[in-house]
């Protein structure tokens, strides 16, 4: 197995595009080479080494993990359109980590910045702390968003989490805000905690789970009963939720799923 | 690469094919100096030549785009509506050239680079808003090397309609006059006449006689009258029309309709300029020019029993002289639909649910735009292709035909090497059909059709007969002695060409080995090496002063229900780089004074 551990050498002001701190794209290199890769930093074109102390040990390139040893908000795409191996982020990211990424794995140990895991087709993404608006969403413009692997956030999450979501999963521990779930057509969002507003907004298929509260519901779901232990695909979720469907505000036949949790007994 | 130090190129030993000058392939150098093509230089001149050896080479005379939505309001509302169509589309600046994005609809740089690039030198914008006549400019100042101009939208013109009405076809000419000439405008562009009016209402009109609502005009008057002020100024291109009721099944009776309207009238050219040479007219013969054939062949009566109707409008068309098209093909993949049609586009929306805009432009007409992809799998969308193609392969006389994909309606500019490749080869369309819905096949007559465009052919749709339909033969679209000095090599030898080798034809004509503007070569093998300002044609007709000074005063008083002042509305001249006025119907008194 390879490990290269990339140092940041200080504090970043204007924001570094780094999509080239890639597993699959690294693999085999030197640290020469590594060390000569470019990143833009505004206008400006600059070796990676700027930025990074780069330290190569073992090889083996399939198997090829990158550590970035240290906090990162101020790099941006880390990992985006990554195939295989593993990223482990020591600290907090940047925007569009993990962006339009297939496979392999990036481990944020710390935050991650908007737009992380925006249109991602597998592969899965994990943040220990809280995120920024666009988590797994459709680009501007776009309505097709993430359609496949997962996403898992053990903090909070802004706005407009998996917006046009087609496929995959996304799993937030504490909090969303507004518009989570937006246009949804395929795929699984579990929100542990509360939202805002707008849950769902658009939505036409797909389902949407909340554990905790929602502050304004969305006008368009319709209530179709309360289920016991209620099973999505291979997930079992505990308790009684109350199933609806959505949203005819959008669709005369909608088919995204909205399952919140209730005390009301089933059937009802 | 700056420019070339000499004043004079030869192209020598390709094999060239210039149908004004009826040449098909023979071998002829060609001679440039100060950018105007020439019979011959003298020795010094020949010693400091830039030389290109064309041998076994294509070359043609530099490719004219007679309608493309480039410039202007909606192209740009297109650019603001579509974020995802340039994220993943970018250019890299050079040190000459800026950096774009876009890919359906691109920043102005990106497409004057792109057309270059594919060998095209003189683009016309298709649809001008006499409201949005300054931003249409401003974005035509901002593209390079491309020479331009722009029609204006006529057909649903509160003054036209009004004039009409009351039968005043003087005070008509007089009034599209006086507007060409404010707004700089080049031809006059109708698009769904009377019914645009109507969409200001929630409605549309039926046919071509159903009278709009207050003005009371009908869409055959319209066309009629505008196609005889058309005449009767002596505009370089006829009449541009975009028919009623486009986009719908079984619309193409009412196209034919729409078309026999201007039978009756003869071509009039009245333009003050010096003609180069040219061994066939150089001077158009239609006196209607149809835009984007290809959404008014419908044939069927709903999207279910929908079919292709161009082969009953190729045979009406086969049978006159005073009709040209331009196809409005469809190459499949991503696009962006913007029309002034805004009725249009509203059903667009309810059919296909994308997102949409809809713009009332006060007085004067209306546009929408909506984002779309054309697929293969789609039993409408591989109808709408093989007619896109049955327009200009069964319409026997390629001098009626021009190709286009409508960009970005049917598809891109940039998509025109497939559509040529669809042309020159029954095997390659037959390879397409196989990818389509069995409608493709089942619902046109394309899987019949043999015909194979030649080299000669593609010439005439690319650049001959666009540069004579629109009235810019007198310098474009041929290298008689006295053209304008551009010219595109591609990396084609005729004598081994495969026809049936579509990825071949499709990236040597993507990739031109060399286009030369005005005698400069400005992108070699796909890339920008010099970068010159285009020039920017419109017209200046005149009509009768005292008619003009009467219809002044109409324009005044009704100007009040306008949300701009008087003063506001013409575009001064700073909006234009190398303007080149086309005086027209210049009365005697006026040639006098100069």
């Amino acid at each position: 197995m390879a490990e290269i551990r990339l140092v940041p050498r200080g504090k970043i002001g204007i924001t570094v595009e780094a999509e080239v701190i890639r597993p699959d794209l690294i693999a085999g290199k030197t640290k020469e080479e590594i060390e000569r890769l470019t990143v833009w930093q505004g206008p400006r074109e600059l070796p990676l080494s700027q930025f990074f102390e780069v330290e190569l040990h073992g090889s083996a390139p399939e198997e090829t993990k990158i550590i970035i040893d240290g906090e990162v908000s101020r790099v941006k795409r880390i990992g985006q359109g990554m195939k295989s191996g593993m990223i482990e982020i020591l600290g907090s990211a940047g925007m569009y980590t993990g962006a339009e990424m297939t496979g392999g794995s990036i481990l944020v140990r710390g935050d991650a910045g908007s737009w992380s895991g925006m249109e991602m087709k597998g592969g899965l993404l994990k943040i220990t702390g809280n995120v920024g608006d666009h988590i797994g969403s459709a680009y501007r413009g776009s309505w097709r968003g993430m359609t496949g692997g997962q996403i898992l956030i053990a903090g909070d999450a802004k706005s407009q989490l998996g917006g046009g979501l087609a496929g995959g999963s996304i799993t937030v521990e504490g909090n969303v805000e507004n518009f989570c779930a937006i246009r949804q057509s395929g795929g699984l969002i579990l929100i542990k905690g509360n939202a805002v507003r707008g849950l769902g907004a658009e939505m036409n298929g797909g389902t949407v789970v909340i554990f905790g509260e929602v502050k304004n519901f969305s006008p368009g779901f319709v209530h179709q009963g309360v289920e016991s232990n209620p099973k999505i695909g291979e997930i079992e979720l505990e308790g009684r939720f109350a199933r609806f469907l959505g949203d005819y505000a959008a669709s005369k036949n909608p088919k995204g799923v909205l399952l919140t949790r209730t005390s009301q007994e089933v059937g009802e | 690469m700056a420019a070339n130090s000499t004043k004079t190129m030869i192209i020598k030993n390709g094999y060239l094919f210039d149908p004004l000058n009826a040449i098909d392939g023979e071998v002829v150098d060609i001679f440039i100096r100060e950018g105007k093509v020439v019979s011959s230089l003298s020795g010094p001149e020949a010693r400091d030549a830039t030389v290109i050896d064309a041998r076994g080479k294509t070359v043609m005379p530099g490719g004219v785009d007679a309608h493309s939505h480039v410039a202007g309001t909606k192209v740009n509302a297109g650019r603001l509506m579509r974020p995802e169509d340039h994220y993943k589309s970018v250019r890299k600046k050079t040190d000459i050239t800026h950096s774009g994005s876009g890919y359906t609809v691109p920043s102005v740089y990106k497409q004057g680079y792109d057309y270059a690039a594919m060998g095209y030198t003189t683009v016309f914008e298709a649809a001008m808003p006499p409201l949005e006549a300054r931003h249409t400019h401003e974005e035509m100042r901002a593209t390079p090397i491309l020479d331009m101009g722009a029609y204006m939208v006529f057909g649903n013109n509160w003054f036209i309609m009004r004039y009409l009405k009351e039968g005043d076809i003087e005070k008509a000419a007089a009034y599209v006059a006086w507007m060409m000439r404010t707004h700089k405008a080049y031809g006059i562009k109708c698009v769904n006449p009377a019914g645009v009016e109507n969409w200001g209402w929630a409605r549309n009109v039926k046919g071509l006689d159903e009278p709009n609502i207050h003005f009371e005009v009908t869409s055959r008057e319209i066309i009629r009258g505008l196609a005889e002020v058309n005449e009767m100024l002596g505009l370089p291109m006829s009449l541009h029309l975009h028919a009623n009721n486009l986009g719908h099944p079984g619309n193409w009776e009412l196209a034919r309709d729409s078309l026999m309207i201007t039978s009756s009238l003869e071509p009039n050219s009245k333009m003050e300029l010096e003609w180069a040479e040219t061994k066939a007219s150089a001077k158009r013969r239609q006196t209607v020019y149809l835009a984007h054939a290809q959404f008014n062949s419908y044939g069927g009566s709903s999207w279910n029993d929908f079919c292709s109707g161009a082969p009953d409008l190729a045979k009406y068309i086969n049978q006159t002289e005073n009709v040209v098209i331009d196809s409005g093909s469809i190459p499949f993949g991503p696009a962006t639909a913007m029309t002034g049609d805004g009725p249009a586009q509203h059903d667009l929306y309810m059919l296909t649910g994308q997102k949409w805009s809809n713009c009332d432009v006060e007085m004067e007409c209306g546009s929408g735009i909506l984002a779309l992809a054309y697929l293969k799998s789609s039993r409408a969308h591989a109808t709408m292709w093989a007619i896109g193609l049955e327009v200009l392969l069964l319409i026997d006389d390629p001098w009626k035909t021009i190709m286009t994909t409508d960009h970005p309606n049917g598809g891109m500019f940039s998509q025109y090497p497939q559509l040529i490749a669809w042309l020159m080869s029954r095997k390659a369309r037959d390879d397409t059909a196989k990818e389509c819905h069995k409608w493709a096949y089942e619902r046109s007559s394309l899987g019949g059709v043999d015909r194979e465009m030649s080299l000669y052919d593609i010439a005439i749709l690319t650049r001959a007969n666009s540069a004579r339909t629109i009235g810019m033969a007198h310098r474009k679209g041929h290298l008689g002695a006295g053209a304008d000095g551009d010219v595109t090599v591609y990396d084609i030898d005729p004598k081994s060409l495969d026809v049936n080798d579509s990825s071949y034809i499709i990236s040597r004509f993507s990739r031109p080995d060399f286009t030369i503007k005005d005698g400069q070569i400005v992108a070699r093998k796909g890339e920008i090496v010099y970068v010159p300002e285009g020039r920017r044609y419109y017209c200046q007709p005149y009509m009768d002063e005292e008619v003009e000074k009467d219809m002044m005063r109409d324009v005044r008083d009704w100007f009040k229900y306008y949300t701009v002042g008087f003063a506001n509305y013409p575009v001064p001249d700073k909006y234009l780089k190398n303007p080149v006025p086309i005086p027209v119907n210049v009365p005697m008194e006026v040639v006098a004074r100069r």
